[in-house]
């Protein structure tokens, strides 16, 4: 253990890295789960159709293998990233088609009655969803999405294959360097650890709070 | 950056050599998952304290920590404490170690789902502990458990990229391995894509339907 916390300047560099990664396409697929999940309800069918293949593609095919498109593909066809965009752009794409679901289904677990009464409202689409719909289908979403933020901490571990710095990578440098095995694996496992179970209480702390007050849908979890 | 015909020929055989490995991991991983799975649901519902707690909490270790990372403990830490393991057979236990973590949840949720009368009633009728569980507990529980168990093989199927990152050459690593040799990318990773698309796309259709079945099933017996 001694001779990895020798190396813990490149241990610390790799868990910021991987904070990183985790926040910026965090906030990524959330725009894009909105973005999608929403377009799902829309009244033109080439808006909805158009958000169908972007979730069967992302969804269908494998993180692993988005990635290496956006890594060694684009460029070829003139597009060229730094890896952390690739990898930014990689898990924002591919959580974000997972959680344009949470957003479709938490909207369509609000009870019917409700879209009726916007409608007999006279509201206008945008007023239905801000003020009756989404209010009432966030709080459905939120343990969901604090699943998929693990997923997404766990995904970033893949951008270590494609020359990405993060904690893995980092573990691997180790391993080469010291012939060590056990310590710097064990290491970062207790890191991810940590930083997983700090966005779970993250997460169950917005649900708490949101769901305050609002105790029909969430406590039942539709 | 033309598309080739000639080079898509090329790499085929090389990639169906390795959908056998994918879909052989897929399998293997997925009956290791469920198996675990078991046995670790009925750990987390034990009565004793100490049992549950500590199972909870290693499943939630290996939940909160990269499938990717794992594997890398299995192939470089386990052969340093004299157990060799092949590749695959790594990529294998890692796989379902990893998703046993989720069918533990499926399992546990679909016997507690049970309703406690059921429990009184075979109480009342002198069953077994034996004959509970398998004329009146599994009977209802496992149909449910049929459409999340058909939704995590075919997230495993996505997931096994991964093993090329411990040099199984199964799909992905087959074309990578191509596209390294020949500096060939676009046709090599786009088919690989194609390939996920085409299995996986309709096995989610098919995990739908079956969704769909034993909803109305349950409904159709309350």
């Amino acid at each position: 253990m001694e001779r990895v916390l020798e190396y813990s300047s490149l241990l610390i560099d790799g868990t910021l890295t991987t904070i990183e990664l985790t926040f910026v396409s965090a906030i990524l697929a959330l725009i894009i789960s909105f973005l999608v999940g929403l377009s799902r309800f829309s009244s033109l069918a080439s808006v909805r159709i158009a958000a169908i293949i972007y979730l069967e593609f992302f969804r269908g095919t494998s993180a692993i293998v988005q990635m290496f498109f956006m890594f060694y593909v684009l460029p070829l066809m003139g597009l060229h990233f730094p890896p952390i965009v690739a990898g930014i752009l990689a898990c924002g794409l591919n959580l974000g088609s997972y959680g344009s679901e949470v957003v479709r289904a938490a909207v369509q677990s609000v009870p019917r009655g409700q879209h009726e009464a916007a409608t007999a409202l006279n509201y206008t689409k945008y007023q239905k969803f801000r003020y009756v719909l989404l209010p009432q289908a966030i709080p459905v979403m939120i343990p969901t999405f604090g699943n998929l933020l693990i997923e997404l901490l766990k995904l970033t571990a893949v951008a270590s294959l494609i020359t990405i710095s993060d904690l893995t990578f980092m573990a691997q440098i180790i391993r080469a360097q010291t012939a060590l095995t056990l310590e710097p694996f064990v290491a970062i496992m207790i890191i991810y650890f940590t930083i997983a179970s700090v966005l779970v209480a993250i997460t169950d702390f917005i649900g708490r709070k949101l769901s305050k007050g609002r105790n029909t849908l969430a406590k039942k979890g539709v | 950056m033309d598309w080739s015909w000639k080079v898509a020929a090329d790499v085929l055989p090389f990639m169906v050599q390795g959908l056998v490995v994918t879909i052989e991991a897929t399998f293997a991983g997925a009956f290791v998952a469920y198996l675990l799975g078991l046995f670790l649901a009925i750990l987390k519902m034990s009565k004793s304290r100490p049992i549950a707690f500590f199972s909870y909490w290693s499943s939630e270790f290996i939940r909160r920590t990269p499938l990717l990372v794992q594997l890398y403990f299995l192939f470089y830490v386990l052969p340093d404490i004299g157990i060799f393991l092949s590749p695959l057979a790594a990529g294998i236990i890692g796989l379902g170690l990893h998703f046993s973590t989720y069918t533990s949840e499926v399992f546990r949720a679909g016997i507690e789902n049970v309703p406690t009368g059921q429990w009184e009633a075979a109480k009342s009728l002198n069953y077994r502990p034996y004959q509970t569980m398998r004329y009146v507990i599994l009977p209802q529980s496992i149909p449910p458990m049929i459409p999340p168990l058909a939704n995590y093989l075919i997230t495993m199927f996505k997931e096994t990229p991964l093993l090329s990152a411990i040099t199984v050459v199964e799909l992905f690593n087959a074309a990578n391995i191509y596209s390294n040799s020949h500096y060939k990318y676009l046709e090599p990773m786009t088919l690989v894509g194609l390939f996920f698309l085409i299995v996986s796309v309709p096995s989610a259709y098919i995990a739908m339907r079956l969704e769909k079945k034993y909803q109305l099933r349950n409904t159709g017996a309350n």
